[in-house]
């Protein structure tokens, strides 16, 4: 990208405190291009969702975006800080978490010890080779803070192979929030979830809104737009779209493109996507 | 040997023809490992499968070869006999343990298939004791032949390098040009389409172990007149086979052939004249005991290098 | 929680088995017992370190006895050039095992799945060539260690017993400190990297040096296992570290249960002594029946059983022993 442009493109955003800022990100697997161009950028306490028919290469963008996938081309920016380099395990220390679209836990360990781990992995270094961590009150007890955030207090000490399909998602954010991140990127945090349990989650992303930045992939419209200041609309890879979401309900691109699909359709778009 | 016994007192000739010697030698230990590492290499590519037992079943065809040999009175005809033999025992193994490791992961077929590997050591102890066994050759193959001016080499290394080229151009036609070769490669990548195919899975499965049985059985066979027969005969060269298909790309059969020779070069040659390398820059002491120690290093070097710098291996495994 | 479960009397009966096993060879004069119960507790040292990476970290390593040959391959060369001081030895043996794991760790962990077991076997077979190729130390046939490493006044190495008890409370100690690793921070670090690692990465563990740290300790504890054992054998050669050696420590894990500390040490215990105590049982009991030629032919088919049988414990008993006796089933 010409350094002129992308000069240009910071001046813009330089005011509204921008945290996660992501400039010409490219990336194609043989023939087939995931991401085209993608440029966007997120203000602090922002949630932004990303919408887009199956195929749009969401789960691409933030498998980037988290450092799991190298970009072709493009620049990723986050707190000011260029991270296109970095590796998973950096970006979460300097406060980017991600959830899994498909549900990436400790299987055989219990639902407390899952995210005694995310909060031991932000308490310093790991080289203690004597105390029983398990003891460890000062990781146990944020442990049981983000369980009890997400509704999950009660099966703490229960084996997440045990748990349902709609529990695992529920530790997938409380993983997330145990690193003590400064923005989130969830993906389809509600794949699979019946209506109660998505009600429930979407409360408690509207609470943790204020606190947090987050960046949202949801085939859920309702959820979306009940939740969403921003969004960006992905199609084949790129931006066709983005705006409010009244500016995006508005928009006859968007419409012939994705949402006039779902309008038809009816109901919980989870049911038959599989993003 | 008859070549440096005839050029005695010769001049830096002598290197020259050496070499020639140890390069040949290379390419023939190349064969042998292409023969085991095309077993391994289909069988991990096909079945998902990691098999230490391929170093058994090389055992195998080189215990049979020489009991049939025996019994036969011919070479020829006890290394067919062999060849059939170990085709039906690995047919028989893929039936009885293989299938229940499908679809497992890799630790516990290598887990799995090292319990067999202690099983047939023991097999074949009690079968035919705890000493080797000798599978002499045909008389005709006793001499050695001139293939260049001055160069001698052993008329049954060449039949060796012969035969599994011929093997491998089958092998080749085979995966490449036939039915079956098409319903390899289409059951490697993606198996439920060609089970829903109505194509028998299962039975394409054992055909394909029974195939790598064969080669590895014809390998041990074709080693034993000039090496060894013996219990655990085959858990060194497998090594090199994993090396072998580790470099050219797991799944790969052009990858397999082209690192055998590579690494039956490398092996060889660099045994045969490291230490002299070694003495230019060492002590003559120094050179003689880093020499042999360094030169069995070097192909592990190589591997390690691939693997750390280019794990799909020099032949990505696109295809066979 | 009750203290008496099935478990725990298993582990404590075997405890006081090997404790007193001494006793009862000075009682009746039984000193091929005291040898080979001495094997076995070294054997399980090495245990007890290879499933510090592979039960509890998923390394699945076919080199690790590569350790027992550089372990006492130390021994044996300091040895031969005139240092017998075990105060100089054993440190040298640790260190050198340390270097090994550190290069091969460093080398191996870039890789996963088979091509980790492959690289890991290949290092091995390397250091078993440089081994046959040491010709001042023995080459292929090894080398004899004419002194054991000595110890001053602390103790005497040549006495059986002691060496006995000392290898127990090595082994002791082994088991102690990996059990406290297991559980400690640095444990569940190297537990979650086994069980999801791209999960660790995720929420923010640089796991590689956590992984190669893990390797180091193992490879440093199974040096000890090497130092020990060419004390016990006076002897040492390139056979004890082919990649089939690391093969039946890996059998020893995983038959004695890869889940808990303590499993390893009942698959030293169970393979070692079954290798040597099933035939002489199975000949005592058959003698009467069929006579000494097929008695002695049903013994030797104990060893044809094992292999399959381990393959029966990898398809359908992952816990190993541990795992039948506490019920539980392990992955």
């Amino acid at each position: 990208m010409p350094a002129a442009a992308s000069r240009g493109w910071w001046r813009v955003y330089a005011v509204a405190d921008v945290l996660l800022a992501v400039e010409g990100l490219s990336k194609r697997f043989g023939g087939v291009v995931a991401s085209d161009g993608i440029s966007f950028a997120i203000p602090q306490g922002e949630l932004h969702a990303i919408i887009g028919p199956n195929g749009a290469g969401k789960t691409t963008l933030i498998t980037q975006l988290a450092g799991e996938l190298t970009p072709d081309l493009g620049e990723i920016r986050f707190g000011g800080r260029d991270v296109t380099a970095l590796p998973t395990d950096r970006r979460s220390r300097l406060g980017l978490a991600r959830s899994f679209q498909i549900t990436s836990l400790f299987l055989d360990f219990t639902a407390l010890d899952n995210v005694a781990l995310a909060v031991q992995a932000h308490a310093g270094h790991s080289f203690h080779f004597w105390r029983a961590a398990r003891k460890e009150q000062a990781l146990r007890e944020p442990a049981r803070a983000a369980l009890a955030r997400v509704g999950l207090a009660a099966r703490a000490d229960t084996l997440v192979s045990r748990l349902s399909h709609g529990e695992h998602r529920q530790l997938e954010l409380a993983m997330a929030l145990a690193t003590g991140p400064r923005m989130l990127l969830l993906d389809e945090p509600m794949a699979g979830m019946g209506p109660d349990e998505s009600a429930r989650m979407v409360a408690l992303l509207r609470e943790l809104k204020g606190e947090l930045t987050i960046l949202l992939i949801e085939h859920d419209m309702e959820a979306v737009f009940a939740l969403a200041d921003k969004i960006t609309v992905l199609v084949y890879g790129r931006i066709i779209a983005s705006g409010t979401p009244a500016e995006i309900r508005a928009n006859a691109d968007v419409r012939q493109a994705y949402l006039g699909e779902q309008e038809q359709g009816a109901g919980k778009a989870s049911e038959a996507a599989h993003g | 040997m008859l070549a440096r016994a005839l050029l005695a007192g010769g001049s830096g000739n002598r290197d020259m023809l050496y070499f020639i010697e140890q390069c040949l030698n290379g390419v023939q230990l190349g064969m042998l490992l292409f023969l085991l590492a095309a077993g391994l290499t289909l069988i991990f590519g096909i079945m998902d499968l990691v098999n230490l037992a391929q170093g058994s079943l090389y055992m195998i065809g080189a215990y049979f070869a020489a009991t049939f040999a025996a019994l036969t009175d011919s070479f020829v005809a006890g290394a067919v006999l062999a060849l059939i033999a170990t085709l039906v025992v690995g047919m028989a193994v893929e039936v009885i343990a293989m299938r229940r490791l499908y679809g497992r992961d890799h630790l516990d077929h290598v887990l799995g298939t090292f319990g067999l590997l202690l099983f047939f050591n023991e097999l074949v102890r009690l079968i035919w004791g705890p000493a080797g066994m000798t599978l002499p050759l045909p008389s005709e193959m006793l001499t050695a032949v001139q293939v260049l001016p001055g160069v001698y080499y052993p008329v049954y290394r060449l039949v060796i390098i012969a035969v599994t080229m011929a093997v491998a151009l089958l092998l080749y036609l085979l995966v490449m040009r036939t039915r079956i070769g098409m319903l390899i490669r289409a059951g490697a990548s993606n198996r439920e389409m060609v089970g829903a195919l109505g194509i028998n899975i299962k039975l394409l499965y054992t055909l394909v172990f029974g195939l790598g049985a064969a080669l590895a059985g014809f390998a041990g066979l074709m080693q034993a007149p000039i090496l060894t027969v013996q219990i655990g005969m085959g858990e060194n060269i497998l090594i090199l086979a994993f090396v072998v298909i580790i470099i050219g790309g797991i799944g790969s059969i052009r990858g397999a052939f082209v690192a055998s020779i590579f690494v039956g070069l490398i092996d060889t040659v660099g045994r045969a004249f490291l230490p002299d390398l070694l003495r230019l820059f060492l002590s003559t002491n120094a050179a003689s005991s880093a020499g042999p120690a360094l030169s069995s290093m070097l192909i592990y070097v190589l591997m390690a290098a691939i693997l750390v710098f280019r794990p799909e291996g020099l032949f990505s495994a696109s295809h066979r | 929680m009750t203290l008496l479960t099935p478990r725990n009397a298993l582990v404590a009966g075997v405890l006081a088995l090997l404790a007193l096993v001494p006793v009862y060879a000075t009682l009746t004069g039984n000193f091929f017992l005291l040898s080979l119960f001495t094997r076995i507790v070294i054997l399980a040292i090495a245990a007890v370190s290879l499933n510090l990476i592979m039960g509890f970290g998923g390394m699945v390593s076919f080199g690790h006895a590569a350790y027992l040959g550089i372990g006492g391959y130390a021994i044996g060369i300091l040895a031969k050039e005139g240092i017998n001081s075990g105060f100089l030895q054993w440190p040298f043996a640790l260190a050198a095992s340390a270097l090994f794991a550190l290069i091969v760790g460093a080398l191996s962990l870039r890789t996963r799945g088979v091509y980790f077991i492959m690289i890991t076997l290949a290092f091995a077979q390397m250091v078993y060539y440089v081994a046959i190729g040491l010709d001042r130390y023995g080459g292929d046939d090894g080398m004899t260690i004419y002194k054991r490493s000595q110890f001053g006044d602390w103790i005497n190495l040549s006495n059986k017993t002691a060496f006995y008890y000392l290898c127990l409370a090595l082994l002791l100690v082994t088991i102690y400190l990996v059990w406290r690793i297991v559980n400690s921070r640095f444990g569940l670090v190297i537990q979650g990297a086994r069980s999801n690692d791209r999960r660790m990465r995720a929420i923010g563990f640089a796991t590689y040096r956590y992984k190669l740290t893990c390797f180091v300790i193992a490879g440093v504890l199974c040096g000890l296992a090497g130092a020990l054992l060419a004390n016990h054998t006076d002897f040492i050669n390139p056979s004890i570290m082919h990649w089939t050696r690391s093969g039946d420590l890996i059998v020893m894990a995983v038959l004695g249960g890869m889940g808990t500390v303590f499993g390893p040490v009942l698959g030293a215990l169970s393979l070692i002594a079954l290798e040597e105590a099933l035939p002489a049982l199975i000949r005592a009991v058959t003698l009467p029946f069929l006579g000494g030629d097929s008695a002695a032919r049903v013994a030797e088919y104990w060893q044809l059983a094992l292999g399959p049988l381990f393959l029966l414990v990898v398809l359908y008993a992952r816990g190993g022993i541990e795992g039948l006796v506490a019920g539980v089933r392990r992955g």
